[in-house]
């Protein structure tokens, strides 16, 4: 059975890897990519399980310990894997794929499924299972507990400093999508009073009927798709017309607002709205890749690759493919939430390898399933999407003479029918991934259901789901900065620290809106592009975090006696410091202007003061947004890789104490206690485990409870 | 055939209940049963009640079922 699935996995990448000059078909990505997670799954993870962490079913987890019926409580593992799932997976694994997309398909995906397997997974899983053995303990507060103060110190701001990049980054990612689209904006726009309702139903109407308003809410936001469509025919079309400076604007206001408001009546309606359309959307993709089979029209490497000269993002094949896909491979991020709320709800410490590693395998899919719908438009339509207008120019002509020049082909004539098509005006440098993968996705949906009339409506229906759950983590992450800001601001003056002092509140949520949206007023009028410019800082921020959740990891391994398996995260920890720090290097010292901050610094002010103006800036204002964009930019790069090496010394200290004087070592792991709960490890129920299910409700029938359905 | 539409019973009960619990709809649900088990002479909280202070926590800690990226 399983040499069946290793050898199905390997035509698979066969079959991608061999193709030259020829195009393959996208389910040889997929098969490739599912055997490989097979294999894994089973072999990887469970060695992980049983030999590495040594996973006890006997000990009973924080859900069983500190049962409150409400945040503590044992969640069925299928339940709790769909949560970790919908809290995991959001518009990262969309974006980075589609960008990386740049260099082929081969790459991008190699390391999607290899990093997922060796990296990301274990990370999530290893997280989960400290955190577990710690009462749901946060990352910030291991690192504290167990690196000490400064590691502790340096986790946090990397924490914050990460936020307000990905919040900028993700805002960047919506303007490009909206801008000049009366149909998006409306469509997103109507999203806003959509929730007020579904806020008003559960709070006032009826509170906690959560399927009946999620199915009105779904109509409706169906409903605005369509009649987006009506109003960017109609004379009101012009007022839904909007400029990226504008919509700049409006989101700034938006994420202020919404964070400041009540929680029900705008964030949680729209976090279930957004998860409903995300697993909804993700599953019929999945669907439509295997029925539609749609084939690779991207080479498998083209020459970006090695030079280094793309216009979507600078820099060659090492490191900057393992800095633009971070979530899908290896994502920081997600030791947040496996350190969060999971640990707290997970029934059995078995279950840590399901829900820890199997979700993450599923994020990665989303991945490589970004990655086909990026894949199958025509190359040079792709790069006609995804470059800056600086490099193409803004004329279809230009578009298609600058594509040429890349070593692609497309049409003036094209590039107008690809726009039509999906009833917008123009599709050139619409950068930041949304619109190439709603492209990509109405592509495929539209060979399956409604032929080429309904592919303007998949496409807005692929753009209004990114917009929606990006429009929420806005919400959220505004928040999320917020509250730390307040416990750092509580330090200098108390009253800060009280969620009802609302000075407090206001002020921080607009120092946190500010932050993130001073990049993005930056990258929006960045004349080299934004996306291209701030990409990959996000990247480095985000393989940051992995980098300390990762060192976390590695510390808690050698202080609890299991030095031999150390490994399994330092391993990953290695190379994604020298990804990191490869990376930041030469965002700060390279020569190459389109690779290196400083040099691209150097080169604009010389040029300031010699008086000349340097293309694609067009005036000097735009001079001196260069200057300024690439210092801030580039000292940022080196602040992050600073806080690498902060944070890898003193794991590191920890570590060798840890080595050399055994005794000393203290671990600030909860007690065991007995664990009554019986319930299987996995997503089916082994023979033995069965038997133990059985066993268990026979002995204990007036606690049905305590046994799993 | 009673056979199979009870079968179909049996899936469906399983689908609403993984249904109810992902989207938190039985929340009230098991927070009644928690409060009865461990004290049966307590007033526990009317429903409205429940969702109000289960929305209002997500204030006090934002952290508390944050979304990735």
């Amino acid at each position: 059975m399983w040499t069946l699935v290793a050898i199905a996995g390997a035509v698979g990448w066969a079959m991608l890897a061999l193709a030259r000059g020829e195009e393959v078909s996208a389910t040889w990505m997929v098969v490739a990519a599912l055997g490989t997670y097979a294999i894994g799954y089973r072999f990887y993870s469970r060695f992980l399980a049983h030999r590495v962490l040594k996973v006890d079913k006997n000990r009973a987890t924080p859900a069983e310990r500190l049962n409150n019926g409400v945040d503590f409580h044992p969640t069925d593992r299928r339940v709790l894997f769909g949560h970790h799932f919908a809290a995991v997976a959001g518009a990262g694994p969309l974006v980075g794929p589609v960008l990386a997309a740049q260099m082929g398909y081969l790459p991008g995906t190699i390391w999607i499924v290899v990093g997922v397997i060796f990296a990301g997974a274990v990370q999530d899983m290893v997280t989960l299972f400290f955190s577990t053995r710690r009462d749901g303990r946060s990352l910030g507060q291991m690192a504290r507990d167990e690196v000490g103060p400064v590691g502790g110190a340096a986790a946090l701001i990397a924490v914050f400093a990460i936020m307000i990049i990905l919040l900028a980054v993700l805002a960047m990612v919506i303007v490009n999508a909206l801008a000049e689209s009366p149909w998006g904006v409306f469509s997103i726009a109507m999203t806003i009073p959509i929730a007020l309702f579904m806020g008003f139903y559960l709070r006032v109407l009826r509170p906690g009927r959560v399927t009946e308003v999620s199915v009105i809410g779904v109509m409706l936001l169906l409903l605005a798709i369509v009649s987006g469509g009506w109003v960017a025919e109609s004379s009101w079309a012009e007022t839904f017309t909007l400029s990226p400076g504008a919509l700049v604007v409006w989101m700034v206001i938006y994420g202020f607002v919404a964070s400041v408001l009540p929680v029900w009546m705008l964030l949680a309606p729209r976090d279930y709205l957004s998860t409903f359309m995300k697993v909804g959307t993700i599953a019929l993709l999945a669907i439509g890749v295997i029925v539609a089979m749609p084939s690779l029209k991207m080479p498998a490497v083209t020459e970006f690759a090695s030079r280094g000269d793309g216009p979507v993002f600078a820099g060659s094949l090492f490191p900057f493919v393992f800095i633009t896909i971070a979530c899908g491979a290896l994502s920081g991020f997600h030791s947040l939430v496996a350190s969060g709320t999971t640990p707290k709800m997970i029934q059995k410490e078995t279950q840590v390898r399901m829900v820890g590693y199997g979700a993450m395998l599923t994020e990665s899919f989303v991945a490589i399933m970004a990655m086909v719908a990026a894949c199958i438009i025509d190359p040079g339509l792709f790069f006609a999407i995804n470059a800056p207008a600086g490099a193409i120019g803004d004329t279809v002509q230009s578009a298609s003479e600058a594509v040429a020049n890349f070593g692609f082909t497309i049409s003036p004539q094209d590039l107008t029918a690809a726009a039509e098509a999906v009833e917008e005006d123009s599709l050139l440098s619409r950068t930041g991934g949304a619109p190439t993968f709603a492209l990509g996705m109405s592509e495929i949906f539209s060979a399956v259901i409604g032929g080429a009339g309904m592919k303007a409506f998949w496409y807005h229906f692929a753009i209004m789901f990114e917009a929606l759950f990006i429009l929420t983590t806005v919400d959220a992450g505004t928040r999320v900065g917020r509250f730390m800001l307040q416990d750092m601001l509580g330090n200098v003056y108390k009253p800060f620290r009280e969620v009802s002092w609302k000075p407090g509140v206001w002020i921080a949520s607009a120092v946190v809106v500010g932050g993130w949206g001073y990049f993005l007023w930056a990258g929006v009028h960045d004349p080299l592009g934004g996306i291209n410019q701030l990409f990959p800082l996000f990247g480095i921020a985000n393989q940051l975090l992995a980098a300390v959740a990762l060192a976390v990891c590695t510390t808690l391994l050698v202080k609890s006696g299991r030095l031999k398996w150390a490994w399994v995260t330092a391993v990953p920890l290695a190379w994604d410091v020298a990804v990191t720090l490869t990376a930041s290097w030469q965002k700060i010292f390279s020569g190459d202007t389109a690779v290196g901050f400083f040099a691209q610094r150097q080169v604009y002010a010389d040029a300031i003061d010699a008086g000349k103006v340097i293309a694609p800036a067009k005036d000097m204002d735009d001079m001196h947004t260069v200057v300024l964009n690439s210092t801030v930019n580039g000292v940022l790069a080196a602040f992050f890789a600073l806080l690498v090496i902060v944070i890898l010394v003193d794991a590191g200290r920890v570590c060798y104490r840890a080595i050399r004087y055994p005794e000393q070592v203290v671990l600030h792991e909860a007690k065991f206690e007995q664990s009554r709960i019986v319930a299987p490890a996995g997503f089916f129920p082994t023979a033995e485990e069965k038997a133990e299910l059985a066993e268990a409700s026979r002995s204990d029938r007036g606690h049905p409870a305590t046994g799993a359905r | 055939m009673r056979e199979h539409t009870g079968r179909l019973r049996e899936l469906a009960g399983k689908l609403r209940w993984y249904w109810r619990e992902l989207t938190g709809e039985s929340a009230y649900d098991r927070y009644l049963a928690h409060a009865r088990a461990h004290d049966p002479g307590a007033s526990p909280l009317s429903r409205r009640e429940f969702e109000r202070r289960r929305t209002d926590a997500a204030e006090d800690d934002p952290r508390e079922g944050f979304r990735c990226c």
